[in-house]
């Protein structure tokens, strides 16, 4: 039973960091991008 | 209101077995949507060919009239934070999410029509007023439930969810670009529809966070953790009433803190690409410049977690230390980075002041935690938040006016803003003689056990707390 609730809990934080996470890490990948024109 | 019972703060406790890691991500929900404001530029230049399409007809709207919707959000942002920071405090934290995502998603359709009947003033209260308000509740609501859920690091905790405010323009900006060459014809520029679908997307977004957001049961605490017994010299172990905390002389001092601070990073984050090309011309172009601006972006967002971070082990009123000292010499070093044509240095320069302007907000509702307890965090924070209105007024106007004034008076324009460095240096050393005036609050302030202000169940001042 606890290794069930520990499973859901560990789903829960993987898709609930997921949600914000992966939009996060493209917009800043998109100005990372833009940002070494900077340098070239 | 039964249907809309399950916002109230009663159904929002944690059950047992719940992660208090879901609450960042929850926080971040609202503040990435929230930071869309930051990106709010990149509609400015299409909104002036509405009519013209091509290039600005003379009824097409001005710049200048733009600019006006996000000083309008901002102030609006100040105020609402301050009038409705106590309803979010004793509303609980989904109540204000839902609140704020209704508000920021409606301020969008609003904008919408305003943008589709070409009447400007429907912007002005849609993003402006409506948005502002969105800007406001949703800004400060996040903040109290994850320092109440992080007792034991409560800089780093609150710096996540602050983070995703400077975060929030990097997801909007190329996402905007991209709805509005979507909707875009010859004969029609797509704002109004990109304005719609962000309303949607962000209210959707938004309402993920006031779902999963939960604040912790009665006499929680993390695991291993173990609350000091002994109130250490500026963190209090007592909380102070709302409207006590504005009396203070240590809030307003933290508002001329962060008010300081703020003012001294935004008028150099709004001049950016302009000060990089007018101070090493030939050198940087508007591509580079634009590229400057976004690693700008980048470490405004990445200050704001590791300045707060740090203050958890440094304590906040060093952080702030930090802030004032480096701050000061760096703007000092700016006019010397241009007079050696070194870029490299400049733009360091200007890195780590850009990550201390995000650290200020990001290390301050931590600050007001350890002055005024937790119990009002959120409200007081509200209050405080009026000090960002006042500094995005101060900020821009010091660089752009006394910029006009250089050159206007002969001076050239790779040297039209060292006055101004030399400005925000003299900013910073204010700011430091009132971070180093800031000592405990008076023990009259602090709640009492029986405080019959505390409305609800869940308000028990610390001094009635087991």
């Amino acid at each position: 039973m606890t290794t069930q609730t520990d499973g859901s809990t560990t789903l829960k934080l993987v898709l609930a960091w997921g949600f914000v996470g992966i939009p996060l890490a493209w917009g800043v990948i998109e100005t990372l991008i833009n940002a070494m024109k900077l340098f070239q | 209101m039964g249907a809309l019972s399950f916002l109230d703060r009663s159904h929002t406790v944690a059950e047992p077995g719940y992660s208090r890691w879901l609450v960042p991500p929850a926080a971040l929900c609202i503040h990435l949507c929230i930071g869309q404001a930051y990106a709010l530029s990149v509609f400015n230049l299409p909104m002036t060919k509405l009519i013209g399409i091509t290039k600005a007809a003379p009824d097409d709207w001005k710049l200048t009239e733009l600019g006006w919707i996000f000083s309008i959000a901002i102030f609006v942002l100040g105020f609402s934070a301050a009038v409705f920071g106590r309803w979010v405090e004793e509303g609980g934290p989904r109540k204000a999410m839902f609140t704020a995502a209704l508000c920021w998603a409606g301020g969008f359709l609003v904008s919408a029509l305003g943008v589709h009947l070409h009447n400007l003033w429907i912007v002005y209260l849609g993003y402006g007023v409506i948005g502002g308000v969105a800007l406001g509740i949703g800004y400060i609501s996040p903040v109290s439930t994850l320092i109440k859920w992080f007792p034991d690091r409560p800089g780093m905790a609150t710096g996540m969810a602050i983070m995703g405010f400077g975060g929030g323009a990097f997801i909007a900006s190329p996402l905007s670009v991209w709805l509005m060459q979507k909707f875009s014809t010859p004969t029609h520029v797509g704002v109004a529809e990109a304005f719609a679908f962000l309303g949607a997307i962000y209210f959707c977004f938004m309402m993920v966070g006031a779902w999963i957001v939960r604040v912790p049961a009665p006499g929680w605490k993390p695991e291993g953790y173990v609350a000091p017994v002994e109130a250490t010299a500026l963190i209090t172990r007592n909380d102070v009433y709302v409207y006590d905390a504005i009396k203070t002389p240590q809030f307003w001092l933290i508002w001329w803190v962060l008010c300081l601070n703020v003012t001294a990073g935004i008028g150099v984050l709004g001049q950016a690409s302009a000060m990089s090309q007018e101070m090493f011309p030939g050198h940087v172009t508007a591509v580079a410049a634009a590229g400057f601006v976004g690693l700008l972006s980048l470490f405004n967002m990445l200050g704001r977690f590791f300045w707060a971070s740090t203050s958890d082990v440094i304590g906040r009123k060093n952080t702030y230390f930090c802030f004032f000292a480096l701050g000061t010499l760096l703007y000092v070093l700016v006019p010397y980075t241009g007079s050696i044509g070194s870029v490299a240095l400049f733009v360091i320069c200007f890195l780590i002041i850009i990550s201390m302007y995000g650290g200020g907000f990001a290390t301050v509702p931590a600050y007001l935690r350890d002055m005024f307890g937790t119990r009002y965090v959120g409200a007081i924070h509200g209050w405080l938040i009026t000090a960002w209105s006042a500094a995005g007024i101060f900020g821009p106007v010091l660089v752009n006016y006394i910029r006009q004034y250089q050159i206007d008076h002969g001076v050239p324009k790779a040297q039209a803003y060292n006055t101004t460095m030399y400005i925000m240096a003299g900013l910073l050393v204010i700011g430091f003689i009132c971070n180093f005036m800031i000592k405990a609050v008076h023990e009259r302030y602090h709640m009492k056990a029986n405080d019959a202000r505390a409305h609800d169940a869940l308000a028990v001042p610390a001094a009635g707390r087991a």
